[in-house]
């Protein structure tokens, strides 16, 4: 899992130099010490408005020539208080506010929130509605990560990928469609089950799309995965240790590329995990390419877990049998009072939750997600928490980038994988 | 409100059977635990490390009670949270070195704001959450800082949200919102929802925003840590 094939070499990879001779590349080492110019640093803000910040997020760099004496991240330019809004909202109301934080994986935010509340409410939602909502956040996983591979080949100065990565993407979004009729803003689950049953031929899209995979995905590792440039400009660069990525709270794939096998689907398995068949790829480096290639991994795993979902997806209700949590069916609301009311009675007074809390996390695609919900015995939440995998990870970056140069301060921000909607919320 | 509800819907039930009174009175719980969650009801914690807990620190742990059917909460002394996480992180029979969330909860009318610690013990693969009680004029609490460097992004948020004040954090200001915010904390449940200034007033206020606070190199070379009072709003 995850064993790198290639060491960065400098002395192998010689670059042609000025009248065609070969010289050493520019990560050589040098046998003169490097000149020492005691000047004043430089201060250079990097975004907001940035490609390659991912997003609104501004790095606050001090400068010393090009190397980074000192990164301060500034948040807040997409913070929309959704944990606040979430306070003014029914249970339901609640899950079009989940997928604008992730927006690269929303599925995944849908299907955890309302994890949480169900766990909160202590509803079982039937066998159809586990595996679907796997398949969901599975496809969801490799959606998000093929939007990081894109970028992340755009950032070290490969642009192919980025077209490969994105023609893949599109094939998503048009699945997403024909689940919800939105392409990112899905809001595809409800309480005690999904907004709609799959609609017909859609696991045919999903397997399509699985089946295709993987010749893209060896078709970006051929370019990538033993690149000089690509592993010249990754391998040694923002490494963390096992130790100090656990303190720092690193989760999800930036955690596990530093050799800590931490994975929600198997150390809490939650919506039978355990019975899927496969495996958590860990890194020993914990640098940029270990990071690089535990995601490139994930994503075949994530196949694997895809077909098997597929094969087992069994027939039968969607929705939980409960008409205190179900919404009727549209024709009953038409034609018989009972469910007329009975609907009212749902979309107007809402779900009442028990007077507790509860904490529920999946693995998302950027690590941890958590989402901490609290009641009141009312049918809004006291508090509703989401405990953003992105802005742990983030926080880690001055750790990593600092003594940098500042072009691997850009690799080593995608290398984190973040996603500010859920960073600001 | 739920109370209320449920008395007047109580009687109609309908002709197919269905008891709209059940719709007021929300979902059961589906499994046999038991969902109250009371200490005496829910039973024996799952958790070995609560009985632990209370024989380390007996009186610092106030209660602890199952919630979510499988979920271990334990109240501990505010003023004592600093030993009760550090022991929880370095002894080896608990080993809970992941701090996967630091957040708050305001209950509002006047009730105490919860602190609240999702633990995780990746080697025991063991879950535990902690909470603080503080009493409303005086929000202050240890910072879990010196323990795990992640907690400090969380701990910022929950001071920029909640006004939570972390002693010996080292760098405790606003996270989310701007620095010299001073409509107070947005997550109280005083807060109204679309702030306590007039729209006028928000908007006067960002237009009239010194450039130099947000493009200043003042906060490369401050490190010395700037206290909470610096960054206190006019409310209250």
């Amino acid at each position: 899992m995850a064993v790198r094939t290639v060491e960065f070499d400098a002395a192998r990879n010689p670059e042609m130099g000025p009248g065609g001779t070969l010289v050493a590349s520019p990560g050589a080492p040098f046998d003169a010490p490097e000149p020492r110019w005691d000047s004043e640093t430089m201060l250079v803000n990097v975004g907001p408005q940035h490609p390659a910040t991912h997003g609104v997020l501004r790095l606050i760099v001090e400068l010393d020539g090009e190397t980074v004496v000192k990164v301060v991240p500034r948040l807040g330019y997409l913070h929309s208080s959704f944990e606040k809004l979430g306070e003014y909202r029914s249970w339901n109301q609640i899950v079009p506010l989940t997928d604008r934080m992730d927006y690269l994986a929303p599925l995944i935010y849908n299907c955890a929130y309302v994890m949480a509340v169900e766990k909160l409410m202590g509803i079982e939602v039937t066998d159809r509605c586990r595996v679907a909502r796997v398949i969901c956040m599975e496809m969801d996983r490799i959606f998000s990560h093929l939007l990081w591979l894109g970028t992340w080949s755009i950032d070290v100065g490969a642009f192919t990928p980025f077209l490969y990565a994105f023609q893949q993407r599109e094939k998503v979004y048009k699945l997403h469609e024909a689940l919800t009729g939105a392409r990112i803003t899905t809001s595809a689950t409800r309480i005690g089950g999904m907004m709609a049953d799959l609609p017909e031929g859609w696991t045919r899209g999903v397997r399509e799309f699985a089946d295709n995979l993987p010749a893209t995905l060896d078709e970006i590792d051929g370019l990538l995965t033993c690149n000089a440039i690509h592993v010249g400009r990754t391998q040694g660069i923002g490494a963390i240790s096992a130790d100090d990525a656990v303190a720092h709270g690193l989760t999800g794939a930036n955690l596990r590329a530093s050799g800590v096998p931490y994975d929600v689907r198997k150390d809490r398995p939650y919506y039978d995990y355990e019975n899927y068949d496969f495996e958590v790829p860990i890194g020993c480096h914990g640098d940029c390419y270990d990071r690089y290639l535990v995601r490139m991994e994930e994503m075949r795993q994530s196949l694997r877990i895809l077909h098997q979902a597929l094969d087992g997806l069994p027939a039968g209700p969607m929705d939980v049998d409960d008409p205190r949590v179900s919404l009727p069916s549209k024709t009953d609301c038409m034609s018989d009072m009972e469910s007329m009311i009975h609907h009212f009675k749902l979309v107007t007074d809402g779900i009442p939750a028990p007077a507790e809390d509860c904490w529920f996390s999946v693995e998302g695609s950027k690590g941890e997600l958590g989402m901490y919900v609290v009641g009141d015995g009312g049918p809004k939440p006291v508090r509703w928490r989401i405990r953003p995998p992105s802005l742990v990870n983030l926080s880690a970056i001055p750790a990593l980038a600092e003594g940098h140069l500042m072009a691997d301060l850009i690799v080593i921000n995608a290398s984190l994988d973040i996603v500010l909607g859920e960073i600001d919320r | 409100m739920t109370a209320g509800r449920s008395s007047e819907a109580n009687g109609s039930s309908s002709a197919n059977g269905f008891d709209f009174g059940a719709v007021a009175k929300g979902p059961v719980s589906s499994s046999s635990a038991s969902r109250t969650p009371s200490e005496s009801a829910s039973g024996v914690p799952r958790n070995p490390s609560v009985s632990a807990l209370r024989g380390q620190f007996g009186d610092a742990v106030l209660r602890s009670q199952v919630n979510a059917g499988d979920q271990d909460v334990v109240y501990v002394e505010p003023e004592r949270i600093l030993d009760v996480l550090r022991w929880l992180r370095e002894t080896p029979e608990e080993h809970y070195d992941h701090l996967a969330d630091v957040t708050a909860v305001d209950y509002g009318g006047g009730h105490p704001l919860e602190v609240v610690y999702q633990l995780w013990s990746i080697p025991h693969r063991r879950a535990l959450r902690l909470k603080c009680e503080l009493p409303l004029p005086s929000l202050e609490i240890d910072s879990a800082t010196a323990i795990w460097t992640g907690a400090d992004w969380l701990e910022r948020e929950v001071y920029d949200m909640f006004g939570v004040r972390f002693r010996g954090h080292p760098n405790l200001r606003r996270i989310l919102m701007p620095d010299n915010y001073a409509e107070g904390h947005p997550l109280r449940k005083d807060f109204p929802l679309r702030g306590r200034f007039s729209r006028a007033e928000q908007t006067r206020r960002a237009l009239s925003q010194e450039p130099e606070d947000y493009y200043a190199p003042g906060e490369l070379a401050n490190r010395t840590p700037q206290t909470a009072d610096d960054t206190e709003g006019g409310a209250a």
